[in-house]
């Protein structure tokens, strides 16, 4: 009973706060909402049982990528109220595509409903004898889905190089500290001494 | 389930104190607090001129990269966990295939990490 | 642990090529800049290394739990994908040379992208096609970036992402529902699972997947990224994106459709039929109005997915080698032609519209020559590849009764004929602007080699492809 309430609770949470990222006026505002829709999916989670993807919902995409976005709206110097002009324009042709995969869904959740597909495949029960979500995970993530897991690092890896490539810049001239040139110079690399005859200039 | 789930009723109860706290204060200064605006003392001030532009301006694109590289490490140590809780209760065999196959993805990460440590991306200029 | 040394066994040349990029950022990360030469020649080595090793020394069997499938068609298509890589890290070596910004990451990104190939043409389940693909995909976004000063590119770039990102959704989308209702995530078991008929769960997911995957290999209606992303990205790349992803993507729809869902053949008939034919349509008339060359060969490779997809709703074994035949011949074609768009310039300008082709007859012979052979070829005059490959694609799909489909993919490609032809006459009867440069030998040799293959190459050429595709045909166990 509680469980259904709190299901309801959060699901409309979810929705609404959905709904706000797309209407919200002030584009920081919708990160917040953002942030709210990941926390109240966290819930979800929780309710079904996956207690690891809740926690891994929180701390990547409320921990760490809603700071990205954050940075990117906060810092960028876009109008958004320009930006927002456009929407009422490309609302007609949205909604369509919104519609479409909204009577998709629907008519999966019929689906559901009338085959039964969760009642074929049992959900599997989230504590198996006895051990936790995040056990449950490791247990197999290791050793069955190893080559899942190693293909995963290698995505990682392809970020990392994206990263560097697209956004990494050294401006030149700046002057960095070396703390081991700066200790290893000696009197004779940092000066010269430059006997000069009269009349002729130095060349430096 | 029910019994699995009330592990989070003091997680519950803690945002329902949370919640219940930040309401009374925002509710507070409503109801108590004197509050009378008008045009001048609610327009923005800068040094005795009106604001003369948008306070959002273009920013180095390093700021990105750090947040970046930061997901990636996070999803990294992400990977982590269960390894971790699970290791020492595996079967012999099956563990020493697990710590392989971390290590592997550590190496792996960490010579992302020398790569990006000498391309000199977590340098400030 | 006799099992994993089984699976690494079947996948060496994935393990070997991941191994081989991790070494090579280690060496780029230490010795910088000058490094390029060493990681760009290391890198075409070991990807010609594993081509031989995907060609002659991996086990057939399946690996780690039916996640990895090691059969003739994942070597037949890894030999193809690991070569055309080699061919873009040569071509990309020279044309970053040129711009004086040779960067190590180049040829790592390639290798990456081969790697993510790899797993997609040897997926036994939804979980290693996404991963592929997304390994794939992720590396050729940031590489159709690469110039990242260059506006248009990074435009390229950004929509690439972008409505690649789209895809993937849909794509995962799909798969979720076909997991939840087919109960799981390896094609043999999905298929033993909607044997009898799919639910409207499964046929949304598959319906979704298909979307996703249409997305990859560009076929219309999910093509609008395609004339932007050539348009605005680096030639040597499009030379890239045109080639290898697009085989992997195929064989990889090749597998889902055939060995996920081989008994409902009806139902997912008519989406690939839709599809091709919506392809076809727009690749032939799109491409009509156009004058940029690269925004014409996006369109034409958008009517040339659409004919692979006519051959593929064949569904059956002849099906299948008329994909692998079309896809192999159209892989070199269409390289050879972004590599003779890479050595075309006038005053350091490169030429990418028609009109700066006029009278190259003259002021290039060689060039022009070799540009007539392939636009011919892609033309489908017999007996260039282009012929061979529309000949066995639709061929495939008469003999399979889908004959009017078959007509209509032969209208569209009269219709496609034509802006062919315009480039022709262009470069062989208009007065030419001014001479051509010289252009760098890499791309010219690549070039002549595509063209060499067009003609006369390809009457030997055909008889072995058509060889190792019957074989790799036969991997997917169909009649």
């Amino acid at each position: 009973m509680i469980q259904a309430l709190a299901f309801y609770v959060m699901a409309a949470v979810t929705v609404l706060a959905a709904l706000a990222v797309v209407g919200a006026r002030n584009p920081v505002h919708s990160v917040l909402f953002l942030i709210t829709a990941f926390f109240s999916a966290a819930g979800l989670f929780v309710l079904l049982g996956a207690e690891f993807l809740a926690m891994l919902l929180v701390v990547v995409y409320v921990g760490a990528v809603a700071v990205l976005f954050l940075f990117v709206v906060m810092m960028l110097d876009i109008d958004f109220a320009k930006l927002k002009a456009g929407f009422a324009q490309y609302l007609p042709i949205g909604g369509l595509v919104g519609g479409i995969l909204a009577t998709e869904m629907i008519l999966v959740a019929l689906a559901v409903g009338r085959e039964g597909a969760a009642a074929k495949n049992a959900l599997p029960d989230a504590n198996a004898g006895g051990a936790s979500n995040i056990e449950a995970i490791g247990q197999v993530l290791y050793t069955d889905y190893s080559y899942f897991f190693e293909a995963a690092g290698l995505i990682l890896l392809v970020a990392m190089i994206g990263a560097i490539v697209l956004t990494l810049r050294h401006k030149p001239h700046v002057k960095r500290q070396d703390i081991g040139a700066q200790v290893a110079r000696t009197p004779k690399k940092g000066m010269e001494v430059v006997q000069i005859k009269p009349g002729s200039g130095v060349e430096l | 389930m029910t019994a699995f789930l009330l592990q989070y009723l003091p997680i519950v109860i803690f945002l329902g104190v949370a919640v219940a706290i930040g309401l009374v204060f925002m509710v507070g200064a409503l109801v108590v607090a004197p509050s009378a605006p008008d045009a001048e003392k609610l327009s923005a001030y800068e040094c005795g001129f009106p604001a003369f532009e948008d306070s959002r301006m273009k920013f180095d694109v390093r700021f990105y990269l750090v947040s970046i590289l930061f997901i990636i490490f996070d999803l990294e140590v992400a990977f982590l966990f269960p390894w971790a809780v699970t290791l020492m209760k595996m079967p012999h065999g099956a563990q020493i295939f697990a710590f392989t196959s971390m290590m592997v993805f550590l190496a792996d990460l960490t010579l992302g990490y020398v790569y990006v440590w000498k391309k000199g991306a977590l340098e400030w200029e | 642990m006799n099992n994993i040394t089984d699976s690494l066994r079947m996948a060496h040349p994935e393990v070997i090529l991941s191994a081989v990029t991790i070494l090579l950022t280690a060496i780029g990360a230490f010795a910088g800049r000058k490094a390029s030469l060493v990681v760009s020649a290391l890198a075409v080595i070991s990807l010609i290394g594993v081509a031989v090793i995907a060609a002659i020394g991996v086990p057939v069997g399946i690996a780690f739990g039916g996640s990895f499938i090691s059969d003739a068609a994942a070597s037949y298509a890894k030999v193809g994908i690991y070569l055309m890589s080699a061919v873009a890290v040569i071509l990309g070596y020279g044309w970053l040379g040129r711009l004086s910004a040779r960067q190590f990451e180049y040829p790592l990104l390639i290798l990456l992208a081969a790697t993510g190939m790899g797993i997609m043409v040897s997926a036994g389940d939804l979980i290693s096609l996404y991963i592929g693909i997304e390994l794939q995909s992720l590396a050729l976004y940031v590489l159709a970036a690469f110039r990242r000063d260059d506006p248009k590119a990074s435009e390229a770039g950004l929509k690439y992402f972008v409505l690649g990102a789209l895809s993937s959704g849909l794509l995962l989308y799909g798969a979720s529902l076909i997991y939840g209702f087919a109960g799981s995530t390896h094609f043999d078991v999905i298929a033993a699972a909607v044997k009898a008929g799919t639910g409207t769960g499964v046929l949304f997911g598959l319906v979704f997947l298909i979307c996703g995957l249409a997305f990859k290999v560009s076929a219309a209606p999910f093509h609008m990224w395609t004339p932007d992303v050539y348009e605005g990205a680096p030639t040597p790349v499009v030379a890239f994106f045109t080639a290898a992803p697009k085989l992997a993507a195929m064989v990889l729809i090749l597998r889902v459709l055939y060995t996920g869902f081989p008994d409902n053949i009806e139902q997912w008939r008519q989406i690939i039929l839709l599809i091709a034919i919506v392809s076809v349509g727009v690749g032939a008339f799109a491409g009509l109005v156009q004058s940029n060359i690269k925004r014409l060969l996006a369109y034409s490779s958008i009517a040339n997915m659409g004919y692979v997809l006519i051959g593929l709703s064949a569904g059956n074994h002849e099906g299948a080698q008329a994909v692998l035949i079309f896809m192999s011949l159209y892989m070199i074609d269409a390289t050879g032609f972004f590599a003779a768009l890479t050595a075309l310039s006038r005053g350091g300008k490169p030429m990418e519209t028609i009109a700066d082709m006029a009278g190259l007859s003259r002021t290039n012979p060689a060039m022009a020559i070799t540009i007539t052979l392939l636009a011919f070829s892609a033309m489908g005059i017999p007996p260039l590849p282009g012929f061979w490959g529309k000949f066995y694609v639709f061929k495939a799909a008469i003999d399979a009764g889908q004959w009017p489909i078959a007509v209509a993919g032969l209208v569209g490609s009269v219709v496609a004929a034509f802006y062919y032809l315009r480039l022709v006459k262009v470069m062989w009867l208009d007065d030419s602007p001014g001479a051509v440069d010289k252009g760098p030998l890499d791309a010219r040799i690549v070039a002549f080699a595509s063209a060499l293959f067009a003609f006369p190459l390809v009457m030997i050429g055909l008889t072995w492809i058509e060889h190792y595709s019957g074989y790799a045909a036969d991997a997917f166990g169909l009649l």
